[in-house]
């Protein structure tokens, strides 16, 4: 199911029960890819690639509300995208995230930005 | 305020420029200096054996903080100060021009210098040691397609420094005196693991040989062994361990014990010197032995919790060691002290994806190994880390099992 909305498509990412507590999931949509999270405070996206090198977040560890990454323990704020912990220092680009009938649903950029 | 001593660190490393940071985001308003001696800003080493190396990274894009960092945070960095000696009763270091300056506290963050090849021929043209951008800058000159490589050493520079030169398309050859690789790192199990893969990328290496001495008259021309034999080749780099700089320390009358002696809150025996990084050992909790950590997590660990020390928070320093390296596609991730243990549980990850517990004789964890891809190691491991933090004793079926999911240990751990 895709919806659009002030240049925001909304993507359906996964089922909420897809995600253990305190954990996060792959998704990719249209070449790019995301990582899902879902925390204490709710469902959350990113990017999925780490800033810092190759490496997927999803892989990764999530800690409290943090995401740290699985080659060089670096930390995000899952749901500001900030830098919390080195070796990362470029900002993690955040997604909005909705939830609905059980599912988890990504805005993503409804077409490329020119 | 401009009376006030200031904060000085001697070594402008990772853990120094770090410890210089965190001074300040812990609330330190006076002076900050920070001082090196390489001629360039602090910078980050763990890429120049792989990304520098390959070509992939300039030297430059390694540098930890810009220029306009230091002068925002007001951190006096001198990249050109040699240090002649620290005067503890008058509480200031004597730099070599001269010029003291004095200390409210000091931090010794000196680091590990290479140790030298002392055989005949060591200081041939074509001898080189991996620690620095310069070193770096040298060795990626050498590393051209079809040369003969020869890597003294099968520890990790050893080995990431051979899987480097074979993605440039040189011939590798590493020679190890010890029976087996990463003989102070791992158990036997992962270090064959990793060699085999060497093997198969084509590295010849060769344990339980010596170099006899190395071959050149102007220029290395080759490495003759203690068995006889000889390998021609175009270079030699040694990684052979390194030692902490400990002089300036020692020449002061600080307590040294295999690094600067530090207690677990990294102060030294002078209760306003502190040291912190690869240059100290200090007495681990969890492992209830002094050690020395030479790595990048343990630089910034360190510079995070003896910063906050210096301004008398006294906190204690036990977090689980943590080290990567990567060799070709391959990650490795180490948490914990893998040496300390008695046994090893193997976890099949992948197709060539290994994690390698390491248990004590008590059965608790002590380390893990992951080896080969990052998406099916790394959280393994960091799920070990955390078990290693509560000496968590764990069934090593439930390790071995693949499809048994580890992270849920850690709920079950708390309660």
């Amino acid at each position: 199911m895709t919806v659009e909305t002030n240049n925001l498509k909304w993507v359906v990412a996964c089922a909420t029960g897809d995600i253990d507590e305190e954990d996060v999931i792959r998704f990719d949509h249209a070449g790019a890819s995301y990582a899902v999270y879902r925390i204490d405070e709710g469902f959350f996206a990113s990017d999925g690639w780490c800033t810092h090198e190759r490496a997927h977040l999803a892989d990764g560890f999530v800690v409290n509300r943090e995401i740290e990454c699985p080659l060089h323990q670096g930390r995000f704020d899952i749901p500001t995208g900030k830098p919390k912990s080195p070796p990362v220092c470029v900002h993690l680009k955040t997604y909005p995230v909705r939830v609905e009938n059980g599912e988890v649903l990504l805005g993503v950029p409804a077409k490329d930005p020119s | 305020m401009t009376n006030q001593p200031a904060m000085v660190i001697v070594g402008a490393g990772q853990c120094g420029a770090r410890a210089a940071h965190a001074l300040r985001e812990n609330g330190w308003k006076g002076g900050i200096t920070l001082l090196g001696n390489e001629g360039v800003a602090p910078y980050d080493r763990p890429p120049l054996s792989k990304a520098v190396l390959l070509g992939q990274k300039t030297t430059g894009e390694c540098t930890l903080y810009d220029e306009a960092f230091y002068r925002e945070q007001r951190i006096d960095l001198r990249t050109d100060a040699s240090v002649e000696r620290i005067d503890r009763a008058a509480r200031q270091v004597v730099l070599q021009s001269g010029y003291a300056i004095a200390y409210h506290r000091l931090l010794i963050a000196t680091g590990a210098a290479p140790r030298k090849l002392t055989v005949p021929g060591a200081t041939l043209a074509g001898v080189y040691y991996l620690r620095t951008v310069a070193d770096a800058g040298y060795i990626a000159e050498e590393l051209q397609p079809g040369r003969t490589i020869a890597v003294i050493g099968a520890g990790f520079i050893g080995l990431e420094i051979a899987a480097t030169a074979i993605a440039r398309g040189c011939n590798v050859v590493v020679i190890e005196a010890a029976s087996r690789a990463l003989i102070r790192a791992v158990p036997e199990i992962v270090a064959a693991h990793l060699v085999e893969r060497h093997r198969q990328m084509g590295v010849d290496i060769r344990f339980a040989v010596q170099v006899d001495h190395i071959v050149g008259r102007d220029r290395v021309t080759g490495v003759k062994l203690s068995d006889g034999g000889s390998i021609p080749c175009d270079c030699v780099i040694a990684g052979i361990g390194v030692k902490p700089r400990t002089e300036l320390a020692e020449a002061a009358g600080i307590d040294v014990a295999d690094g600067i002696a530090v207690d677990d809150t990294l102060r030294t025996n002078d209760p306003h010197v502190f040291a912190a990084g690869d240059v100290c050992s200090f007495p681990h909790r969890l492992f209830r032995r002094r050690m020395r950590l030479e790595c990048w997590k343990n630089a910034e660990d360190h510079a995070r919790i003896v910063a906050r020390n210096m301004l008398d928070r006294g906190e204690t320093y036990s977090e689980v060691p943590w080290f990567w390296s990567d060799q070709y596609d391959m990650t490795i991730q180490i948490a914990g002290m893998p040496a300390f243990s008695v046994s090893t549980v193997v976890r099949e990850t992948g197709t060539t994806s290994r994690v390698f517990f390491a248990l004590d004789r008590d059965g608790v964890l002590v380390g893990a190994s992951g080896v080969g891809n990052a998406s099916e190691i790394a959280r393994d491991v960091r799920v070990a880390q955390a078990l290693i933090a509560r000496r968590a004793c764990v069934e090593p079926a439930l390790l071995a099992d693949r499809s048994a999911k580890l992270k849920p240990l850690l709920a079950a751990e708390v309660s």
